[in-house]
């Protein structure tokens, strides 16, 4: 991609000893990071526009000035030397983190960032073992600066990037800088108050631990924690997210780097997509119908082994079929393989609906009405989108056809859902009253406990990853029906995500040379499929 | 004359002819000792050629930092169809300094003259005159000036007849110091927090409002009417090569006879002392000069022969600043005043970069720990370092006002810092060990 973009108008620069060639207008710390040098920064914040360049910390040597440059305003020149790690440079370096030490109350021990932190890692970096201050620190104290943000003015290096989060990229200008000097920090503008759907980014865009989510507070260090990358299930714009967990249990949703989606940035609605993945009563092993009528626990081989006997017995009754838009794209490929073997056409979803937010800054990030991640995805499988609660229309005897479910929650469902002549299968993580009429409940994970791919509402499929082990012997529904399909003429069971993206995509002309390792972390359009994803610059929190 | 006092010193007065007369305040009375005469002069001629007048003057500006006034106006773009800004600045807020306050107060109309004749050489056609947020009397007896002005057309359409108008502004500050850094005050003038920004973009380029913008002293602007009236060469009569003209002075501390004088360029700093302001009202010898505002460093009682121009005073390892010599008898506490500077400047600061936000205050707090008997030889190394580390690394010289003073003060007076640290009462033991657990207790 860049070497493309030179074509003579390049520049070649020098930075400790690395020769690099950047497009004109590079500023020096991005074309270091090109070089794999990162240079210290706190106030510099790639997603966010405006560069003060007041943290100093990025300041680096260049031959024949004077005086040390801010990387970060700094633009590249054509033979520029620079030097991000001299003598001068370290110098200048140890004592910004020295100054931010002054008042800083060192109490990593309690704060949630530590571990995490770029206030702790520089300060270690630096080898800043003793300490010069015989001052008393000023004391700062806290504040809730929103709803569930708290902010700890004495951890605050002042470096704004919340107040320009706020400014630049929301455009809502809410935050500032109040006092000044040494007494400055950050607060609402008087008679405002912090509500804004995109705020929880200040917490990200914060370098040290001044912003903290009350969600997450004291709830786990980050050295405890396990992360996968993900893709937020909150609405259909998919926006690239890590999940954190602890002890099987996600603490926390982050933003991770996509510039075709969501930027650096995710919505709050999004974050708190956690509280629901983490709740709920979950199905946690198969239950079959005896003979006498009861549902009763089974192992996957005789629950599989029953089922599959009903479908034959049953042969192609046709019925109906309610599907999830929270369902991954593969689960909904191998679901419509057995739809099809039952004779059943109509599949239809509902997707829940909430208000509406838009991030200024960036276009393509937007809180949108559909509050599920894959509509797209169950349309292509042939999801009939259906306004309302699905299964209370669709809630009667069977007539004698198939009822199959894959994970709704069957929300306004009656007494008699599913009741009557004929097959009903449940695939689902949970396990809701209306279920009670099943002829087997087949427990399957959360998009959390599972590999698979979404596909957003513009079209682009995106992978998430497992990020939790599924509760008992519960397992992602593809894998479920692709060996509930093995036998006969589907052939063996695949238990491997990149053989059933490649079994999908052989089927199906929209994911057509489309591979799981190809489409990568980033994603790939499913319009064209042959359009590389945009890397994120590298050595930036992802 | 100089304003209260008179000097003999004094081979001329230019500006502050009229200060002391109240006729000059009034636009009637200002007419009739000639004034508007070189702005009507001004408009006859192209901007080109008044900034070619005013560079061959070798005028420097008077805020500060002595930068060459007819250069920093050839930095405007020609053309382009932008509006052009001029600011000038009578955000006079370096302590010590308060001469733009009587240019102000005494001859609005000067000021007002240099303000249109400067927007027409960079060819503005706004003026926003950035007062400082306390000078109430001041704004008044400006923005009188401004409304006879326009009343009889100096501002606003057609100045003085031509086809060229220019609108003034009063805008009077919320008393910042910060605001009267040039990128600061343009802020706070658009709408901003008084935070100086770092260059690029500069002024020229991109200030107020976006916009191409000059910022001028309040006494560079008012000098200018008299360049203009009566050319370059006739200015550099007075002063050296490298600055010349005529300076105004204010003069303060432990003076017999403190005020604002107007000196050439030139005259020893000594003369000034103990000539026009009749040296030290205690008759003690003198300790310690600051020569150019608290921002610039410490001349000792023996350093004071030194020529008061711009190189003179740089020579003399200090800096001419704002003329603004702060005077300190042998009766002064060195220690007590360099924290009081300090002080200043720890409150001032704007709390951008973190060298001068955490720094200033550290430093405060070293220097009161000193002051009150607390302190250690090694605090003298520490201060050594955070002026090191405090120098040239931000994005405006504010870091900077306290080094100069503080590290000539360490230089210089050394002595006095160590006799305070003498005065402990438990020393050293307690002192020894007082410290260490601090220091375990934090960085």
């Amino acid at each position: 991609m860049a070497d493309n973009a030179m074509n003579g108008s390049a520049i070649e620069l020098t930075i400790d000893g690395a020769r690099v060639k950047v497009p004109p207008g590079t500023r020096v710390i991005d074309a270091a990071e090109r070089a794999g040098i990162v240079v210290p920064r706190y106030c510099y914040h790639p997603g966010i526009p405006s560069r003060p360049a007041q943290c100093r910390v990025c300041l680096v040597e260049v031959e024949g000035r004077p005086k040390l440059e801010p990387s970060c305003t700094l633009p590249a020149a054509d033979g520029m030397v620079v030097r991000t790690a001299s003598d001068v440079v370290s110098e200048a370096r140890r004592s910004v983190i020295e100054f931010l030490l002054v008042n800083h109350p060192l109490d990593c021990p309690i704060c949630d960032a530590a571990g995490q932190c770029m206030l702790q890692d520089y300060a270690y970096s630096t080898n800043q073992l003793e300490s010069r201050v015989n001052e008393p620190k000023l004391v700062m104290g806290r504040d809730r600066i929103a709803d569930d943000i708290l902010y700890f003015a004495d951890r605050c290096i002042i470096c704004t990037c919340c107040v320009r989060f706020m400014s630049d990229v929301a455009e809502d200008n809410v935050l500032i800088v109040a006092k000044r000097g040494s007494k400055a920090y950050i607060d609402t503008f008087p008679g405002r108050k912090l509500d804004n759907p995109f705020q929880g980014n200040i917490v990200d865009a914060c370098p040290v631990g001044a912003l903290v989510h009350e969600d997450f507070l004291f709830k786990a260090r980050a050295w405890d924690m396990d992360a996968a990358a993900s893709v937020c299930p909150g609405c259909s714009t998919g926006c690239n997210v890590m999940i954190e967990t602890k002890e099987n249990q996600i603490v926390r949703l982050k933003p991770r780097y996509n510039g075709a989606v969501n930027s650096y940035w995710m919505c709050d609605h999004g974050r708190r997509c956690l509280v629901m993945t983490n709740r709920g009563v979950r199905a946690e092993t198969p239950l079959i119908r005896d003979d006498d009528g009861e549902l009763r626990p089974a192992g996957w081989a005789e629950a599989l082994e029953w089922t599959r006997g009903k479908i034959e017995q049953a042969g192609s009754p046709g019925g109906e079929a309610i599907v999830s838009p929270g369902a991954s794209n593969e689960s909904l490929f191998f679901l419509r393989l057995l739809l099809d073997r039952l004779g059943i056409e109509s599949a239809g979803f509902s997707v829940p609906q909430g208000e509406t937010a838009s991030l200024p800054g960036v276009p393509t990030l937007k809180l949108r009405a559909d509050r599920a991640p894959n509509v797209a995805g169950a349309e292509m499988f042939g999801g009939e989108r259906a306004d309302g609660e699905l299964a209370a229309a669709t809630g009667r005897p069977r007539d004698g056809g198939a009822l199959v479910v894959l994970d709704d929650q069957l929300d306004g469902a009656g007494d008699s859902f599913g009741e009557g002549e004929g097959l009903f299968l449940y695939f689902g993580a949970r396990l809701p009253s209306a279920a009670r009429h099943a002829d087997a409940v087949l427990p399957v994970a959360t998009f959390a406990e599972m590999d698979g791919t979404f596909t957003n509402a513009d079209g682009r499929v995106q992978r998430f990853h497992q990020a939790l082990a599924p509760p008992g012997i519960a397992r992602p529904a593809w894998m479920v029906l692709s060996r509930l399909l093995a036998s006969g003429r589907n052939g063996r069971a695949i238990s491997d995500i990149r053989e059933a993206f490649a079994r999908m995509a052989e089927s199906t002309p929209a994911f057509a040379g489309l591979t799981w390792d190809g489409i990568g972390l980033k994603g790939a359009s499913v319009a064209d499929s042959r359009a590389a994803a945009p890397e994120a610059p590298a050595g930036t929190a992802g | 004359m100089s304003y209260p006092h008179r000097s003999d010193l004094e081979t001329s007065t230019r500006l502050s002819r009229y200060q002391g007369r109240p006729e000059a305040r009034a636009l009637d009375g200002w007419e009739r000792l000639g004034g508007y005469e070189a702005l009507r002069k001004a408009c006859g001629m192209s901007p080109g050629e008044i900034t070619d007048v005013v560079k061959a003057s070798g005028l420097r500006g008077r805020g500060g930092a002595g930068f060459p006034t007819g250069l920093k106006w050839s930095f405007m773009p020609e053309g382009g169809d932008k509006p052009h800004y001029l600011c000038c600045n009578a955000d006079e807020s370096e302590p010590g300094a308060f001469k733009d306050r009587e240019v102000i107060r005494w001859t609005p109309h000067l000021l007002l003259e240099g303000c249109l004749i400067a927007a027409r050489a960079i060819r503005a056609e706004h003026v926003y005159i950035y007062v400082r947020g306390e000078f109430f009397e001041e704004t008044k007896v400006l923005n009188r000036a401004v409304v006879e002005a326009y009343e009889r057309g100096y501002i606003g359409p057609n100045v003085a007849g031509t086809d060229w108008s220019c609108d003034v502004t009063v805008h009077l500050g919320a008393g910042a110091y910060i605001a009267g850094e040039e990128t600061g005050l343009m802020n706070s003038l658009s709408g901003n927090r008084a935070e100086p920004w770092a260059k690029p973009p500069f002024p020229a380029q991109s200030g107020v409002f976006g916009m191409p913008t000059t910022v001028n002293n309040v006494e560079t602007l008012a000098t200018v009417p008299g360049l203009i009236a009566h050319g370059a060469e006739w200015y550099r009569q007075w002063g050296s090569d490298k600055s010349p003209g005529t300076k105004l002075w204010s003069c303060s501390g432990h003076l017999a006879r403190p005020g604002n004088y107007e000196f050439e360029l030139g005259v020893p700093l000594r003369d000034i002392i103990f000539g026009a302001c009749g040296g030290t009202h205690s008759g003690k010898a003198v300790k310690a000069v600051i020569p150019g505002g608290s921002s610039t460093a410490f001349l000792a009682g023996d350093e004071l022969d030194c020529a008061t121009t711009y190189e003179g005073l740089q020579e003399a390892g200090s800096s001419l600043g704002t003329a603004s010599p702060i005077v300190m008898d042998a009766s002064t506490d060195i220690v007590a005043a360099m924290r009081r500077i300090a002080q200043f400047y720890a409150h001032e600061s704007c709390g951008q970069c973190v060298q001068c936000r955490e720094g200033t205050s550290w430093v405060v707090r070293i220097l009161q720990r000193i002051e009150a008997g607390d302190g250690a030889p090694r605090d003298i190394d520490t201060l050594y370092d955070l002026c090191e580390q405090m120098t040239g690394r931000t994005i405006c010289v504010l870091a900077d006002s306290v080094v100069f003073p503080l590290r000539s003060a360490l230089d210089k007076f050394r002595a006095d810092f160590e006799a305070r640290m003498k005065q402990r009462l438990f020393a050293p033991a307690a002192a020894a060990g007082g410290s260490a657990r601090l220091a375990t207790a934090g960085v």
